[in-house]
């Protein structure tokens, strides 16, 4: 585990996200948004193509949160979407980069600041977690 | 958009819970699966939005609103306890604001989960940007 020491660089993770495993996370979560699986309803909104569910993005930079800390408990989660991640249907789909600096610490509290990026754009706004620790 | 009015009407309306939810140890495996996330036995930070997109579901259908003009703007989510296996949770959604910004309707949610006991597990706020398009 990676000492959550205040100002601690956290290695980045990169994760693979496909059109496969969005019709895989829509079935698990209930969210059956046609924007993240039909290219045609997608683009009648104005949005590129299919995009990724947020929360997906997000559930990303808690599995990064997750893998650093060895299962911390998580005491707080938050983001903005601010751009979204368009998923190719192809079989190679788009990656996303988790990186991470440990923020201030108080009363068991410990902050982590989060940069998601794809393609080099970042496409989560103050992606924060707050674990115990 | 004929919506418009009616979805500003709903600020400051609670809704009813929705029905309770089991957290079985499958639909949490298949929900940390869908993201390679590691299931060992705690539930994914992540995994209450199940409960979430329950209540929201049921918003936008007393609002009239389709999903598919629904792009989500943030969320945040604050526990009092991880969620566990065995739970019995369920969502109760608010209305907290909403703005129009270029056709859209940006709506402001809260959500509390709580648990069989009624006590207040994950405390959860989205905002939802409306896409009004040429409807």
């Amino acid at each position: 585990m990676t000492a959550l020491t205040a100002g601690t660089e956290l290695p980045t993770r990169h994760y693979r996200i496909t059109r496969a495993d969005l019709v895989r996370y829509a079935g698990a979560s209930g969210d059956f948004n046609p924007i993240h699986w039909s290219d045609r309803v997608a683009t009648s909104v104005g949005l590129p193509g299919v995009i990724a569910h947020g929360m997906y993005t997000l559930a990303l930079a808690a599995r990064a949160v997750a893998e650093w800390t060895e299962g911390a408990e998580v005491l707080e989660l938050a983001a903005k979407f601010t751009n979204p991640v368009p998923v190719p249907d192809d079989d190679t789909g788009v990656e996303v980069a988790v990186a991470g600096t440990v923020g201030e610490s108080a009363e068991g509290r410990t902050r982590i600041e989060l940069t998601v990026t794809c393609g080099g754009t970042k496409v989560l706004g103050r992606p924060t977690a707050v674990v115990r620790g | 958009m004929s919506n418009d009015a009616s979805v500003a009407d709903l600020v400051g309306r609670e809704f009813p819970p929705t029905d309770p939810y089991l957290v079985s140890e499958d639909r949490v495996a298949e929900f940390a699966a869908a993201t390679g996330t590691p299931y060992a036995g705690s539930v994914p930070a992540t995994f209450p939005i199940v409960l979430a997109m329950d209540a929201m579901q049921r918003f936008l259908a007393v609002a009239g609103i389709d999903l598919f003009r629904i792009v989500h703007g943030d969320q945040r989510f604050e526990y009092a306890r991880p969620v566990r296996i065995g739970d019995r949770l369920t969502a109760a959604l608010e209305v907290v604001s909403v703005r129009s910004i270029g056709g859209n309707d940006i709506i402001g949610t809260r959500s509390a989960i709580t648990d069989a006991d009624g006590v207040e597990v994950c405390a959860t706020s989205a905002t939802l940007v409306h896409r009004g398009g040429a409807a």
